[in-house]
């Protein structure tokens, strides 16, 4: 055990061996839910105790280890969950809180420590490791906001915001099309394409390659989205001004990674497609693109996230009554939180979803790079 | 056959100009590139010819051309003065019909192909037909030793492998002539030393034509049938060493005092050509 | 052979300078085009015909509420907001810039400290490494541009107000660049030198001063080049749900209003010429730094 590791494990059960002496709630003993919170209480002492002047608990394979942490930790976030639901919490609440929420930790520090070089295992660690932290996350947010009444115009519980989700699918839904499959996709589908066929063009001018390389470098780091409302003035309330605005984002950093990408290929490249008789063609589809290929799917990454960021600030400037910028700016004034956290939801979820499937298509193209290569 | 400026006499008397065994001849060839610091004089006054069938080596210390005279064969770069013809013709209409195959000192394969479609690269450019690229692909990957490697990475490949791939890329061309510029210079010494040998074999199997730049010595005295010694600021020739080792030659030659004299010898050019003075 | 470094100024200067006066051009085209539909309407109202080509284009690009202004519209009333107005009116443009510079930046060093710390703490736990990072970088596919609104209402909410909740929009961009860029400079000694440092017995921390942070200074910079652009985005979109009260953003919103097209032009400009300004410093300090370390020619 890491010293780290065992820190963790004595603050866990000091955390819930306190609990035994504070109130769990406000009203004492009362509550259903006590006998699950003092099952907890001990399967932490257990725990610690297994763990005392000997690893027994290594003694299993890591996994398990893991595992068993993990699952006590989970068991008394459920019924923390559980008692914060029925009243008000007490000092020994908290001091519950701490210990499971260390014992999350100790989960982490143990996965992590892991080596394996089963390639299953690995995957689902890599997977499980983050999932793992973002659970712990969600749980601290549900107590604190549920233990601490926060407003919920300040911030509401993920429960509420999970709620409110599931009863407005369809508001959900339609923003979506209008913001994310009209505006988004279609922004940056035209975006990323011309930023391309540009660069192919441009880069068989050298002129026009110094010429525009600089101001390209340059517009990439200016504020472009102030633009929206120009465009949403040439361009009406609906998606086409938006997918104008992403356009424009978009355009810039494809063009720069591209030219970059097209004149990464080495001179020796060069010279054997030379000693073959290679035809500009031949060489651009045989050679500079694969090469270029890394620098495309980096601009593709970028523009990911700046094509979402410029639809729904263009929305700001003006829009027909759906979309999740519209439906954010609304709410907020309406101080329905929850609904905003839903559509933010909603956002991440996309993004992520998005970006993911470009990452993926990444590594299935540029296998052969040396930063996936294994 | 082929002859150096100091050392006319060397000439086969029965050759004649237009002989048709000849590959690569120039005469008075000269390279000069401007620089921010003044001319370069990378080569100077170089004639030289290749036979057909000849292993020529070109060995000398860094700066003294021998790459450059290597990539102006093969149409890399143009001389400034001076003539020089391949198989005939100008090095761009050799070029231009494939007569022949460069291999570099880096391996240069593609990471996103494996080595059969490494291999079959030039074939696809030159818009061969598929049965015909796998066929060659096949008989040129046997011929290096790599028969059952063709679905494997270039980078999963250790480096002397990446380089014999990269012969057998340049041998699916199937050219006349083969240009190698310093092909096992990044490699290790037991690694060299095999390659060297599977080179010999390759060579006396397929009856090409050879120009290796390499700066070992025993590796230009181990392969060599001519060997041409070069020496720097101008670039130019200073002495051909014909060796009259048997052909067929295996790594223990390297013992025998026939072997060592041409070694010898090589060494007297360099220091004669003052390649071993300090340079910059 | 020529490589971009040897190229002489002019080789390089006399491209972009054509490519400006290019987009200059048609720039103005443009705008007589644009501005030619509501020109014909004005003169037909008007009851006005026969006008001469060179009248309708000068008309065309003196309009008050142009499609598109004119370079030289915007020029002059960037002119007319920064040097003829008094600096704390609200109508001087270096007013307005000012704060959301001051925004920027504080939102900036903000960031920039968020990231080194965060990667300080990722390349020093394993844990740390495989749990956090993929969060880090999840949380930039969340739109934070479009939680700016109920960021600053919340937070205004709470009685915090002014710069403060502006910038951490610009925060919660920039830290972004600065934590990936420097895991990765962090890593970047090679293993021979990381050998050195073990031979020498040294604590992670000598090793973290001594040999890390020095190697990690170019990844440093260039992501501050992109977190200095970037925490400038955010602080224009944090003003936009103030309610246009103050700032470059507060300037767009109310120009696309009341159709002030030549004011959000010279608000855009003005922020353009700000991120500009502020990677070219950026870029400087870095050649700076650089140099005295030693590690520029």
């Amino acid at each position: 055990m890491s010293r780290l590791q065992t820190i963790l494990i004595v603050f866990a059960a000091l955390c819930a061996g306190s609990t035994m002496f504070l109130g769990l709630t406000a009203e004492g003993y009362g509550i259903s839910t006590v006998p699950l919170l003092q099952a907890f209480t001990g399967a932490v002492l257990l725990l610690a105790a297994i763990c005392y002047g000997w690893s027994y608990l290594f003694m299993f394979n890591r996994l398990v280890a893991g595992a068993l942490v993990g699952g006590v930790s989970l068991f008394g976030a459920y019924g923390l969950i559980q008692t914060v639901g029925e009243v008000a919490p007490g000092p020994g609440f908290w001091a519950a809180t701490l210990a499971a929420w260390a014992l999350g930790w100790l989960c982490v520090e143990i996965l992590a420590s892991i080596e394996t070089r089963n390639n299953v295992l690995n995957f689902l660690l890599r997977l499980l490791i983050p999932v793992a932290f973002g659970a712990w996350l969600l749980i601290i947010w549900e107590l604190c906001t549920r233990g601490f009444n926060v407003p919920q115009v300040l911030l509401p519980s993920p429960s509420a915001i999970g709620d409110r989700f599931t009863q407005s699918t369809a508001t959900l839904w339609v923003d979506f099309k209008q913001t994310f499959l009209k505006a988004v996709l279609i922004g940056y589908a035209l975006g990323c394409g011309s930023g391309f066929l540009v660069a192919l063009l441009i880069d068989r001018s050298p002129f026009l390659k110094r010429g525009l390389l600089p101001i390209g470098n340059l517009v990439s780091a200016l504020p472009i989205v102030g633009v929206a409302p120009i465009m949403v003035m040439w361009f009406g309330f609906d998606w086409p001004s938006k997918a104008a605005v992403v356009v424009i984002m978009t355009f810039f950093p494809m063009l720069v990674n591209t030219v970059s990408g097209l004149a990464a290929s080495t001179a020796i490249q060069g010279d054997l497609m030379k000693t073959y008789a290679a035809g500009y063609w031949q060489m651009l589809f045989k050679m500079r693109l694969p090469e270029a290929l890394p620098f495309i799917f980096n601009a593709l990454k970028i523009n990911s996230t700046l094509a979402l960021i410029g639809a729904i600030v263009a929305e700001f400037f003006g829009t027909p009554i759906i979309g999740m910028g519209f439906r954010i700016s609304t709410e907020v004034g309406r101080m329905n939180v929850d609904m905003v956290w839903a559509e933010i939801a909603v956002a991440a979820i996309a993004g992520s979803l998005f970006y993911g499937l470009i990452t993926l298509l990444e590594r299935l193209c540029t296998f052969w790079h040396p930063s996936y290569r294994n | 056959m082929l002859s150096g400026v100091p050392y006319e006499t060397r000439m086969h008397t029965t050759a004649t100009p237009q002989d048709s065994t000849s590959v690569i001849r120039t005469n008075n060839l000269s390279l000069t590139f401007e620089t921010n610091d003044g001319p370069v004089h990378a080569l100077a006054n170089i004639d030289l010819e290749v036979g057909a069938g000849d292993f020529v080596s070109f060995i000398g210390p860094s700066g003294c051309g021998k790459t450059t005279l290597l990539r102006v064969i093969a149409d890399l770069e143009q001389p400034t003065d001076g003539s020089i013809t391949v198989n005939g013709v100008t090095p761009e209409e050799a070029r231009l019909t494939r007569a022949y195959g460069y291999v570099f000192q880096a391996a240069a394969l593609y990471p996103w192909r494996t080595i059969a479609r490494n291999v079959a690269l030039p074939l696809e450019i030159m818009g061969l037909s598929r049965r015909e690229r796998n066929e060659r692909v096949r008989r040129n990957l046997e011929l290096v030793n790599l028969a059952g490697f063709e679905k494997k990475y270039p980078w999963a490949l250790s480096g002397g492998m990446q380089q014999r791939a990269s012969i057998a890329r340049a041998l699916a061309v199937e050219p006349d002539l083969l240009l190698m510029d310093e092909p096992f210079g990044a490699l290790d010494e037991i690694v060299r030393d095999h390659l060297n040998e599977q080179l010999l074999k390759l060579w006396e199997k397929t009856k090409k034509t050879v120009v290796f730049v390499t700066h070992s010595i025993p590796e230009a005295v181990f392969l060599s049938t001519h060997i041409v010694v070069m020496s720097p600021r101008p670039g130019r020739i200073f002495d051909v060493i014909e060796s009259d080792l048997p052909r067929d030659r295996t790594l223990d030659i390297r013992e025998t005092p026939e072997f060592l004299a041409i070694a010898h010898r090589v060494r007297e050019g360099l220091r004669e050509g003052h390649s071993y003075e300090d340079t910059v | 052979m020529a490589t971009g470094n040897d190229l002489r100024l002019i080789d390089r200067v006399w491209p972009v300078v054509a490519v400006v006066l290019a987009i200059i051009v048609f720039w103005y085209l443009a705008a007589v085009y644009l501005n030619t539909p509501f020109q014909r309407d004005t003169y037909e109202r008007a009851k006005v015909e026969n006008v001469s080509f060179v009248t309708h284009v000068k008309d065309t690009l003196a309009q008050k509420r142009p499609v598109l202004p004119a370079p030289h519209q915007v020029v002059s009333e960037i002119y007319d907001t920064t040097v003829k107005k008094k600096i704390t009116s609200k109508r001087s443009l270096i007013f307005h810039s000012w704060i959301t510079l001051s925004t920027a930046l504080l939102g900036f060093v903000m960031g920039t400290l968020l990231g080194i710390v965060l990667a300080i703490s990722i390349i020093n736990n394993r844990a740390l490494d495989k749990s956090l990072m993929p969060w880090i970088i999840a949380s930039q596919t969340i739109p934070i541009l479009a939680i700016a609104p109920m960021i600053i209402v919340v937070l205004n909410s709470i009685g915090i107000q002014g710069l403060l909740p502006k910038a951490f929009i610009s925060t919660y961009l920039s830290f972004f660049p600065v934590a990936v860029g420097m895991v990765k400079g962090l890593r970047s000694p090679e293993t021979s030198h990381t050998d050195l440092m073990r031979t020498y017995n040294a604590s992670s921390w000598q090793t973290l001063w001594k040999l890390r942070m020095p190697s990690a200074m170019p990844f440093l910079f260039t992501s501050m080049k992109v977190a200095i652009a970037i925490a400038m985005v955010g602080a224009i979109v944090g003003e936009l749900p103030t309610g246009a009260v103050a700032g470059l953003g507060a300037r767009l919103l109310a120009g696309s209003y009341y159709g002030q097209t030549i004011q959000i032009w010279s608000a855009l400009v003005m922020a353009s010429i700000l991120a500009a300004a502020l990677v070219a410093i950026v870029s400087l300090v870095n050649r700076l730094v650089l140099r005295r370390m030693g590690m520029l020619a």
